[in-house]
C-alpha cells in the first residue's frame, strides 16, 4: 500500500519538462505526417489544375464541341478529340467484353472447382501475371500476335461474321493485323489477370455458411455460383471490372505498339486508329505551343476525367461491398 | 411457404420420398451445371493459355538474346552490330533507386498519418480516396504533368524529373499498403505503450511501425516492382541517352524507353536487345513480387 | 532495411559525383540523319571523350525542344524559314544530305524492279490507286509480275521532316496532291487504308510487317534492312535508283550560300542522274545559347564531322556537304554563335 501512495506523487519539474518536450514532438509528428498525407492530395489537384490550364487555349478556341469533332489537322491547326476518344473507348470496351467472361471463368474455377493442392499455385500465378509490365504485352502483340491475327483470325472473322448484314461492316477492310481490334485483344490479355484476381478475392469473401446452406438443400455448384455468390458479391465484381476498365483506358504501351497510329475514324474494327494515350506518346514531344499542344493537354484532361469517374464508381462499389460484409457477418 | 409447397416448387412430388424427384427438372439442372462449369473450365484454360503463351514467348526470345554483352556494353547506334543494355540497366537502377528513396519516407509518413490519426478525420478519408484514384491514374498524364512542372522550367530533361514522375506513381502504393499494415497491428500493443507514458510519435515509430515492418517492406517492394516497368512517365522526363551516364541532371538511359525505341525499329540486333531487356524487367518485377510475398508470409507465421 | 538503405545512398552518391572533363551534350530531332549522327557521335567520343547524346524524336520534336531550350541543338529536315530564325535568335545550317525512298512489301517483287513516276506515286499515297493490280502501275512496268492486293499506305505518326521532303516532292509533281493534301511535316493522309509509324524506324518496321504496304523512309533505313525500293522517274525523264551518286547529283546544283537561313528543299532536282526525292537535314543553334560550353562543343562536333566524317557518311549512302559549303558554314554560321 505504501508503494501505491509513493508512486502517485506530483510530477517533478524534470518530468514536467519531458512532458512538455513530448507535447511539442507529438505536435510536430502530427504536422509532418499530415503534410505528407496532404501532399498526395495536393499532387492530384496539381495535376488537374496543370492539365486544365494547359488545355484551356484549345477548349477556349474550339469550345466543348472539341470532344465531338472528328478532325486532327496539324498543319491548319484544326483539332478535335473524337478520333482519339473513340479509339480509347472502343479498345477498352472490346477488352472488357473478352476479359470479363474469361476472368469470371478463372475466378469460379479457382474458388469452386480447383483441387485444393492447385489452388494456391494457380492463384499466385494469376496474381503474378497481373504484375507483368505492359510493354511486354505490346511487344508480344506486335511481333507474335499481329502477324497471326492477320494471317488466320482476320480472314476467319471476315469470312464468317463479315457476311452478317449490319455486323459485317465491323469486319471489313484490309487484313493488316494491327488495328483497333488487335489493340482491344491485347488489352484484354493485359487486364485479364487483374480482373481475375480481384474477382477471386471477392468470391472468397462470401461467408461459407451461405454457400453451404445452399449446397445443403441440393443446389448444384453452378446454381450456388449464380444465385448465391454472384448476387452477394455483385458490388465487388462490378468494382473489380471497373478497376480493370480504368487500367485499360489509361494504357499507353500495350496499345501504341498495335493500334496503327492513324488519325482516322472508321466503322471497321480492322482499321487502324489511335487512342488518347498513344496520341500523347507519339505527338507530345513535338507539339509546339499553340493549338496542337493545347489540344493534346485537352485530350489528357479528358482521359484523366474519364478514368477518374470510372475509378470513383469502382471505389464506391468496392467500399459498399466491404461494408456489407461487415454488417452481415 | 411450408415444406410441401417448397417441395412442389422444387419438383419434388413427395418430400419424404426422394425417388419421386422429377427427373426432367433434375436432369435439366444437372445439364445447366455441367454446361456452366465446363464453360468456366474452358475460360480458365483459354485465359491461362494466353498468359503462359506470352510469358513463354518472352522467356524464349529473351533468353536467346541474353549474354554477357548485355550487361557490359552500351546501346548500339542504329546500324551498328552487337551492343548491350548496360547504360539502360544502370540508368533504370538509378532512377528506380532514387524513386524509392523519395517515395518511402513520404509514403510511410503519410500512411502513418492515415492509420494513427485517420479514424475520424475528413482529411484522412479524402486522402484515402485520392490515393486510390492516383493508384490507377494513367501514367502518361503524370509524365505530362512533370514535363510542364520540371522539365520546361529548368529547361533540360533529367533523371531527376523521371524520378519525380516515378515517385508520384509509387507513393500511393506505399501509402495504401503502409496504412493497411499499420491498421493490422493490434490496438492493445499501442495501448500498452501509451500506458507506460510513451509519446505518440515514439509509439508510432518504435512500436507500431516496428511491429508492421515486414508488411511495410512488402509495400515498398510492390511499389518498386510497379515503377520498374513504367515507360510512359519517362518518355518526356528522363528521355533517353545512347551513352553510359550516371549524371542524374541530364537525360538518362532507361530500360523501358530503350525497349520502346528498339522494339519498333527494323534493326535485328535492336529487336533482340529489346526482348532481352523485356525479359530482364519481367524477371525483376516478378522477383520483387515473390520477394514481397515471402517477406510478408514470414511475418504472418513468425 | 539498413543494408538496402546503404546501397541506395551509395547509388545516389555516385549519381551526384561530377563527371570528369568530357562534355555531355544533348541534341534531338530528325530520324532522317539519326544513323549517321549516331556513328559520328561514336567516333567523336572515341576521339575527345565527349558524349553527344542524340535522341531521334522527329523533326517537329527537334524544333520544339530547341525552342523550349531543353536541348543544346535541334535537328530537322523541315527547314525553318529565315524570318522565324531571326525572330527566335537561331542559326541554321545543313549537316548532311540524303534521299527519301519509297519502299514496298509486295511478294515476289525485287528491289528496284517496280518503276513509277511522281504523279502515280502521289495517286497511290492518295488512295486513288488502291490495289497493286491497278492498270496504271502495270502500264509503267511491262513484264513485271505484280500480284494483286489492296495497298496499305504506311506514313509517319509523328511530325517529320522526312514527310515534309516527301510531300514536297509529291506536291511538286502532282497538282492533284497539292490541292487535296499539300506538303508539310504532318499532313492528313487521305488513303483509306493507312497506318502510322513512329520515326523512320517505325515506318520501316511497319512496311516490313504489313503485306502489300508502301511507305517512305530515308535510304539508310531501306538499305540496312534490304527493303524493296521503287525506281523513280526524275525531272529529266530518266528512271534512277537511289544511292549516294544520284543524291549527290541532285544536290549538286544547290547554291547554299545564297539562301538566307540556308533552308531549302532539293526535291525534283534537274540533272540526268538526280534522285527526285533528295533532301538535306539541318541543325538549329541559338546565337546566344544558355550553355555556352556545350554550344562550343556542338560546333566542334560538326566541324569534326565535316572534316573526318565524310567516309562514314558515304558508307551509309548519305552525301556529305561539299567543302565549299562547309567553309561557308564555318565562316558565316559558326561565328554567329556566341561561345564565350
Amino acid at each position: 500500500m505504501m508503494e501505491l501512495t509513493q508512486s502517485y506523487s506530483a510530477p517533478t519539474p524534470q518530468a514536467f519538462r519531458i512532458a512538455q518536450l513530448q507535447r511539442v514532438q507529438d505536435f510536430l509528428f502530427r504536422a509532418v505526417t499530415q503534410f505528407f498525407a496532404l501532399s498526395v492530395l495536393i499532387a492530384l489537384l496539381g495535376i488537374i489544375i496543370s492539365l486544365f490550364i494547359n488545355a484551356w487555349p484549345a477548349l477556349h478556341t474550339f469550345g466543348p464541341a472539341f470532344f465531338f469533332t472528328q478532325e486532327w489537322d496539324i498543319i491548319n491547326g484544326e483539332f478535335g478529340g473524337l478520333i482519339a476518344i473513340y479509339g480509347t473507348v472502343v479498345t477498352s470496351l472490346i477488352a472488357l467484353l473478352i476479359a470479363v467472361p474469361l476472368s469470371f471463368g478463372i475466378a469460379v474455377f479457382l474458388t469452386e472447382l480447383c483441387p485444393a493442392t492447385l489452388r494456391r499455385p494457380l492463384g499466385t500465378a494469376v496474381e503474378l501475371l497481373a504484375a507483368v509490365p505492359s510493354i511486354i504485352y505490346g511487344m508480344f502483340g506486335l511481333f507474335i500476335f499481329a502477324p497471326l491475327f492477320a494471317e488466320y483470325i482476320q480472314p476467319a472473322l471476315a469470312g464468317t461474321l463479315g457476311h452478317i448484314p449490319g455486323l459485317g461492316i465491323l469486319f471489313s477492310g484490309a487484313f493488316n493485323g494491327i488495328g483497333i481490334l488487335c489493340a482491344g485483344l491485347i488489352l484484354a490479355m493485359m487486364i485479364l489477370p487483374f480482373i481475375a484476381s480481384v474477382m477471386r478475392d471477392v468470391f472468397e469473401i462470401v461467408p461459407p455458411v451461405l454457400k453451404e446452406s445452399a449446397y445443403g438443400i441440393g443446389c448444384t455448384t453452378w446454381e450456388v455460383v449464380k444465385n448465391v455468390v454472384l448476387p452477394y458479391t455483385k458490388a465487388g465484381v462490378i468494382g473489380g471490372i471497373m478497376l480493370g476498365l480504368g487500367r485499360a483506358l489509361g494504357e499507353t504501351m500495350a496499345v501504341t505498339f498495335v493500334i496503327g497510329n492513324a488519325h482516322r475514324l472508321s466503322p471497321s474494327l480492322f482499321a487502324p486508329g489511335t487512342s488518347i494515350a498513344s496520341t500523347l506518346a507519339n505527338e507530345f514531344g513535338e507539339a509546339e505551343a499553340g493549338n496542337h499542344l493545347s489540344s493534346l493537354y485537352a485530350l489528357g484532361l479528358a482521359l484523366f476525367i474519364i478514368t477518374f469517374i470510372v475509378l470513383a464508381c469502382a471505389k464506391w462499389m468496392l467500399n459498399s461491398m466491404e461494408k456489407k460484409q461487415g454488417l452481415k457477418t | 411457404m411450408d415444406a410441401q409447397q417448397y417441395g412442389e416448387k422444387a419438383g419434388l412430388k413427395n418430400m419424404n420420398n426422394l425417388s419421386n424427384i422429377d427427373p426432367a427438372l433434375f436432369a435439366k439442372r444437372k445439364r445447366a451445371n455441367k454446361l456452366g462449369l465446363t464453360l468456366s473450365m474452358i475460360a480458365m484454360v483459354l485465359g491461362m493459355v494466353f498468359l503462359f503463351w506470352i510469358l513463354g514467348v518472352l522467356f524464349y526470345k529473351g533468353f536467346s538474346s541474353l549474354d554477357l554483352a548485355i550487361f557490359t556494353q552500351s546501346t548500339p547506334a542504329p546500324g551498328s552490330e552487337g551492343g548491350g543494355l548496360a547504360n539502360a540497366i544502370v540508368g533504370s537502377l538509378m532512377l528506380v533507386g532514387c524513386c524509392t528513396l523519395i517515395s518511402t519516407p513520404i509514403g510511410v509518413l503519410a500512411g502513418l498519418y492515415l492509420s494513427e490519426y485517420g479514424a475520424r478525420s475528413r482529411i484522412a478519408a479524402t486522402t484515402r480516396f485520392v490515393t486510390d484514384i492516383m493508384l490507377s491514374a494513367p501514367s502518361i498524364v503524370i509524365g505530362l504533368f512533370i514535363y510542364a512542372l520540371v522539365v520546361a522550367q529548368v529547361r533540360h530533361f533529367s533523371g531527376w524529373a523521371g524520378t519525380i514522375a516515378l515517385a508520384l506513381i509509387a507513393i500511393p502504393v506505399v501509402v495504401r499498403t503502409t496504412e493497411n499494415m499499420l491498421l493490422l497491428v493490434p490496438g492493445s500493443l499501442r495501448e500498452a505503450a501509451y500506458a507506460l507514458g510513451t509519446p505518440k510519435w515514439k509509439v508510432a515509430f518504435k512500436i507500431t511501425l516496428r511491429a508492421a515492418q515486414s508488411g511495410v517492406m512488402t509495400g515498398i517492394l510492390l511499389a518498386l516492382a510497379r515503377v520498374s516497368g513504367e515507360t510512359a512517365p519517362l518518355l518526356f522526363t528522363a528521355l533517353n541517352n545512347q551513352f553510359f551516364s550516371t549524371n542524374m541532371n541530364a537525360p538518362m538511359a532507361n530500360l523501358p524507353v530503350v525497349i520502346f525505341q528498339f522494339a519498333m525499329s527494323p534493326y535485328d540486333n535492336w529487336v533482340d536487345l529489346a526482348w532481352g531487356g523485356a525479359l530482364l524487367i519481367t524477371i525483376a518485377v516478378l522477383g520483387l513480387n515473390i520477394l514481397a510475398r515471402v517477406v510478408f508470409r514470414e511475418k504472418v507465421q513468425g | 532495411m539498413n543494408s538496402f538503405l546503404k546501397k541506395a545512398l551509395l547509388i545516389s552518391a555516385i549519381s551526384v559525383a561530377p563527371t570528369a572533363f568530357a562534355v555531355d551534350m544533348t541534341g534531338a530531332g530528325a530520324t532522317f540523319p539519326y544513323p549517321i549522327y549516331a556513328k559520328w557521335a561514336e567516333a567523336f567520343k572515341a576521339k575527345t571523350g565527349s558524349n553527344l547524346n542524340y535522341q531521334s524524336i522527329g523533326s517537329s520534336g527537334g524544333i520544339k525542344q530547341i525552342k523550349a531550350k531543353t536541348v543544346d541543338f535541334g535537328a530537322t529536315d523541315n527547314p525553318v524559314k529565315f524570318d522565324d530564325l531571326e525572330k527566335d535568335g537561331m542559326v541554321q545550317f545543313p549537316a548532311i544530305i540524303g534521299g527519301v525512298v519509297p519502299v514496298i512489301n509486295v511478294e515476289g517483287v525485287k528491289p528496284g524492279e517496280i518503276k513509277l513516276d511522281g504523279p502515280t506515286l502521289a495517286d497511290i499515297f492518295q488512295g486513288v490507286i488502291s490495289d497493286w493490280g491497278d492498270k496504271r502501275i502495270a502500264i509503267m512496268n511491262p513484264g513485271v509480275k505484280i500480284p494483286t492486293g489492296s495497298i496499305t499506305v504506311v506514313h509517319r505518326a509523328d511530325g517529320s521532316g522526312t514527310t515534309a521532303i516527301f510531300t514536297d516532292y509529291l506536291a511538286k509533281t502532282s497538282s492533284l496532291w497539292k490541292d487535296a493534301v499539300g506538303a508539310g511535316a504532318a499532313v492528313k493522309w487521305p488513303a483509306a487504308s493507312s497506318v502510322g509509324g513512329k520515326g523512320n524506324e517505325g515506318v520501316a518496321a511497319n512496311v516490313s510487317r504489313v503485306k502489300n504496304s508502301v511507305g517512305y523512309v530515308e535510304y539508310a533505313y531501306a538499305k540496312k534492312n534490304k527493303m524493296t525500293y521503287i525506281t523513280l522517274k526524275n525531272k529529266a525523264g530518266n528512271y534512277v535508283a537511289p544511292d549516294d551518286e544520284t543524291f549527290a547529283a541532285a544536290a549538286a546544283g544547290t547554291d547554299w550560300a545564297k539562301i538566307p537561313g540556308m533552308g531549302t528543299f532539293i526535291t525534283d532536282a534537274a540533272g540526268a542522274k538526280s534522285w527526285p526525292i533528295t533532301g538535306a537535314s539541318f541543325i538549329l543553334l541559338y546565337k546566344n545559347p544558355e550553355n555556352k560550353a556545350n554550344a562550343a562543343e556542338v560546333i566542334k562536333f560538326f566541324d569534326f564531322a565535316f572534316k573526318d566524317g565524310k567516309k562514314m557518311a558515304e558508307e551509309l549512302d548519305y552525301v556529305p556537304m561539299p567543302d565549299q559549303t562547309t567553309d561557308f558554314i564555318r565562316k558565316n554560321v559558326f561565328t554567329k554563335v556566341v561561345t564565350k
